[in-house]
């Protein structure tokens, strides 16, 4: 008798468990989500996150608050994310490769680590590009090439910040060409249009963004991606070279270690859909869209914590 | 042209010119309160702009930004504590007037002097644009590097009792600026393991503690409001067509400044944060009368305010021809372009030369209302200031200020660094260290290092890399231009310590002074 009530109280007990269990998972999200972006506002991150933000709300149903939390080149934000956000969905952060996997080789107290959150998606990339204005007396990568043999580190190449995606991609295209380059680092794009249109550098290894965006004034001399880009149709790849460099910035979204499944891929269904809606506004800026999410993240990494990982210690 | 006209009448319809006054009032409040700035004026506003069309959006913004570097006039003549960066040259004379009772007046000059200075940009923008943006583009890692050295002989001249003492300001300003992430390298520095230190010292956070913290710390403890009483006031009212009269009789401080203005706002980087400091010295530099500024000359609050409001406009013109951004505020109206799918660079003024050229002259009108709009909103806020009591003019301060301090990045550390700073300011005050010099130093750290080290990297072929520096003609002026200003401040102060010069004449040197 008292076997069976235990039983049964036992298998109700579980029942209900599951059954509030499966509730609050269905339920989710019920409260306001914060997106953080660790960057200021009206840069590329921000610019995604607002294009984003409306469409976020219809398929979540609830508001998505866009907060700004800038400092260090993302990572104020990313430590002060790893150590205080909780599991549970509704704080939310904006990541991007390759600045989550140099600054913790990079700094001794960047304060955060790179695999220590869960990566909800990457929602796009922008592939690195080297681009000389048009002027330039290098009309293609050969030229460029050809020259750098004979005066090495003579050509100097801008970029945006040290051991960025730019950098990096810079140093596995002196490694596999075999030449000398100087890399002059800059605070971000904006000063990187100003050194380009002014003769400060030879050229500038930054993304197909700039590419297009001044696509009057400059060539492309290459494109570090497997295919050609949309936005840049005539700009050849480096593979179509000779070169094996794929490469760039991945932008994407993470949630603390230890959420839910369940609501990671809500989350991965709600960017998708919103990258879907603004294809239309993103691709002709240069961007190129992507839908990794799962064990393609962890593929991702891998594949450029490679590429990367032993420039970066190198360096160290 | 006719584009143009055709922009023009699109802007005056009874939508647009509602937004220009409703962004105009919304910024040039924001602007007067200590510790909330154009940038953060701007990145509240961002989300609104996105329900509304391209055009409208971009005239909101406008016009709040014009309001708002307006708006720190206010905060720098009442209470000695610029709003914004770009007021801190307001300070030295706007205060000491308000304090000889002449406050109506200094507000008075100052919108005036905003009102010209942001048509005056507005025209040059609209006129000049891509010769403006060449010259802007001209500007690479050695210039900048001179740039920076060049606003640094200002600590010089802006401590005219102790030139120790305003170097010693200096270098400390220096010092914090090398806090957190180096520009080049991306190594964190002076961080002591306390990873949220990477984001180093902001320079607003720096701003609103040396100026803010140790003013209202002087205000409580000599138990007194900001300003002397009401009774005094009404007598030495100045009447504004006498105010006028007086700025254009005497243009040349009015047409120095703006030129300074538009010069120095293309820099990308260096920004409106130094123009007003410049326009400042230039025009006592020029002043028959230098010994009167800092005590209340009347033409330090126009060349301040009239400087800082070009750069309005005058930073728009290498973000609407190259997209970068001369000022920070100027990086928000670039995302917003980018969000409308506007990309610039010519096509902006010729595909879609209406919107830009709507945008453009939506501005000039925000400059225009800035006058009725500022008049009585100066005699509003100034009527406040006067009739608050100090134990409830502190408090409220001190709540405005922790709280835009906090709004700026969210950051609870600010608001740390903002009271140790504010707190140190205060004994560097008493001491003779003023706010003005850290506060340049600050800005200035980041830019020279940032310049000097893009340039000998560039030179690594070179045999003696530093000569880069010295390279191009226009580094070369500005090198000049260094020496003459460090010359003409420091050899009148060595001449009288020396007793060879009974009194120390200005130089006349009209080198120093198109910077």
């Amino acid at each position: 008798m008292t076997f069976t009530y235990k039983t049964l109280a036992m298998s109700v007990t579980a029942v209900a468990a599951m059954g509030l269990a499966g509730l609050a998972q269905a339920e989710y999200p019920e409260e306001d989500i914060t997106y953080i972006i660790p960057f200021d506002p009206g840069g590329e991150s921000d610019v995604t996150a607002r294009f984003q933000e409306p469409i976020l709300e219809e398929e979540l149903g609830v508001s998505v608050n866009v907060t700004h939390r800038p400092g260090g080149g993302g990572a104020v934000a990313w430590s002060e994310f790893q150590n205080s956000a909780e599991p549970d969905g509704y704080e939310i952060i904006g990541v991007n490769i390759p600045h989550i996997i140099g600054q913790p080789i990079q700094r001794n107290d960047a304060g955060y680590e790179t695999d220590n959150w869960r990566i909800v998606t990457f929602f796009h990339s922008t592939p690195n590009a080297l681009i000389v204005s048009d002027d330039s007396p290098y009309d293609t990568l050969e030229d460029l090439v050809e020259d750098a043999k004979e005066n090495p580190e003579a050509i100097t190449l801008g970029g945006s910040g040290t051991y960025s995606a730019n950098h990096l991609d810079m140093l596995r295209f002196e490694k596999e060409a075999g030449i000398d380059l100087t890399y002059i680092p800059f605070s971000g794009t904006g000063p990187l249009k100003g050194a380009l249109e002014g003769g400060h550098v030879a050229g500038i290894f930054n993304y197909t963004m700039l590419g297009t965006e001044m696509a009057d004034s400059v060539k492309v001399l290459a494109v570090a991606a497997e295919e050609r880009v949309k936005a840049l149709p005539d700009a050849p790849t480096f593979k179509e070279q000779g070169y094996d460099i794929v490469g760039g910035a991945y932008r994407g979204v993470a949630v603390p270690k230890d959420t839910p499944d369940e609501v990671v891929e809500t989350l991965e269904e709600a960017f998708a859909e919103a990258n879907r809606q603004i294809t239309e506004k993103q691709e002709p800026l240069g961007f190129v869209m992507e839908y990794i999410t799962g064990d393609e993240v962890d593929e991702v990494m891998a594949m450029l914590r490679e590429a990367y990982g032993p420039i970066l210690e190198d360096a160290e | 042209m006719e584009m143009l006209l055709e922009a023009l009448t699109s802007l005056l319809t009874f939508e647009s010119i509602l937004t220009v006054l409703v962004g105009v009032s919304a910024g040039l409040f924001i602007g007067a309160m200590p510790g909330l700035t154009a940038t953060m004026a701007l990145a509240m506003l961002l989300p609104f702009t996105f329900s509304m069309e391209a055009l409208q959006g971009l005239i909101a913004l406008g016009a709040v930004y014009m309001g708002s570097i307006y708006g720190g006039a206010f905060t720098a003549i009442l209470i000695n504590t610029p709003g914004t960066p770009s007021s801190i040259a307001t300070t030295f004379d706007g205060y000491p007037m308000a304090r000889q009772g002449r406050a109506y007046e200094a507000l008075a000059a100052a919108t005036i002097a905003s009102v010209v200075g942001g048509i005056v940009g507005v025209i040059f923008l609209l006129i000049l644009a891509p010769p403006l943006a060449r010259l802007a583009v001209a500007f690479g890692p050695s210039e900048m590097f001179w740039v920076a050295m060049l606003g640094l002989t200002l600590v010089a001249s802006l401590s005219s009792d102790s030139l120790l003492k305003g170097l010693l300001g200096g270098c400390i300003g220096i010092l914090l600026s090398t806090i957190g992430v180096s520009p080049v390298g991306g190594e964190s520095r002076f961080t002591f393991g306390y990873p949220p230190l990477q984001g180093g010292i902001e320079l607003i956070v720096a701003l609103i503690g040396l100026f803010v913290i140790p003013e209202l710390l002087t205000m409580a403890a000599e138990g007194r409001g900001a300003l002397p009483g009401g009774g005094e006031l009404r007598k030495k009212e100045v009447s504004i067509a006498k105010i006028a009269k007086h700025i254009f009789s005497k243009p040349a401080n009015l047409i120095r400044s703006c030129l300074i203005g538009q010069v120095i706002a293309i820099i990308p980087g260096a920004g409106g944060n130094v123009t007003s400091l410049v326009a400042y010295n230039e025009a006592r530099r020029f002043s028959k009368d230098p010994k009167s500024f800092g005590k209340g000359n009347i033409d330090g609050v126009v060349a301040s305010e009239s400087s800082n409001n070009v750069m309005v406009a005058g930073s728009m013109v290498p973000l609407l021809t190259l997209g970068i951004p001369g000022a920070p505020p100027d990086a928000i109206i670039l995302g917003v372009l980018l969000m409308h799918g506007l990309r610039p660079g010519l096509d902006l003024f010729t595909q879609s030369g209406l919107l830009t050229n709507g945008f453009i002259l939506s501005m000039g009108l925000a400059a225009l209302l800035l006058l009725p709009v500022g008049l009585l909103g100066g005699r509003v806020i100034h009527r406040v200031v006067i009739r608050t009591p100090y134990y409830f003019l502190v408090p409220s301060i001190a709540m405005v200020t922790i709280l835009g301090t906090f709004a700026l990045r969210n950051s609870m550390l600010d608001v740390g660094i903002m009271l140790i700073l504010g707190t140190a300011g205060y004994f560097l005050r008493l001491i003779g260290i003023q706010a003005a010099p850290i506060v340049l130093g600050l800005i200035l750290g980041g830019i020279a290092e940032e310049g000097y080290v893009q340039t000998l990297m560039a030179a690594v072929v070179d045999p003696i890399p530093w000569l880069r520096l010295v390279s191009n003609p226009l580094s070369m002026v500005l090198a000049g231009m260094v020496l003459l200003g460090a010359a003409t401040a420091l050899v009148p102060m060595w001449l009288a310590r020396k007793g060879l010069l009974d009194k120390v004449e200005e130089e006349d040197s009209d080198s120093g002074g198109s910077s």
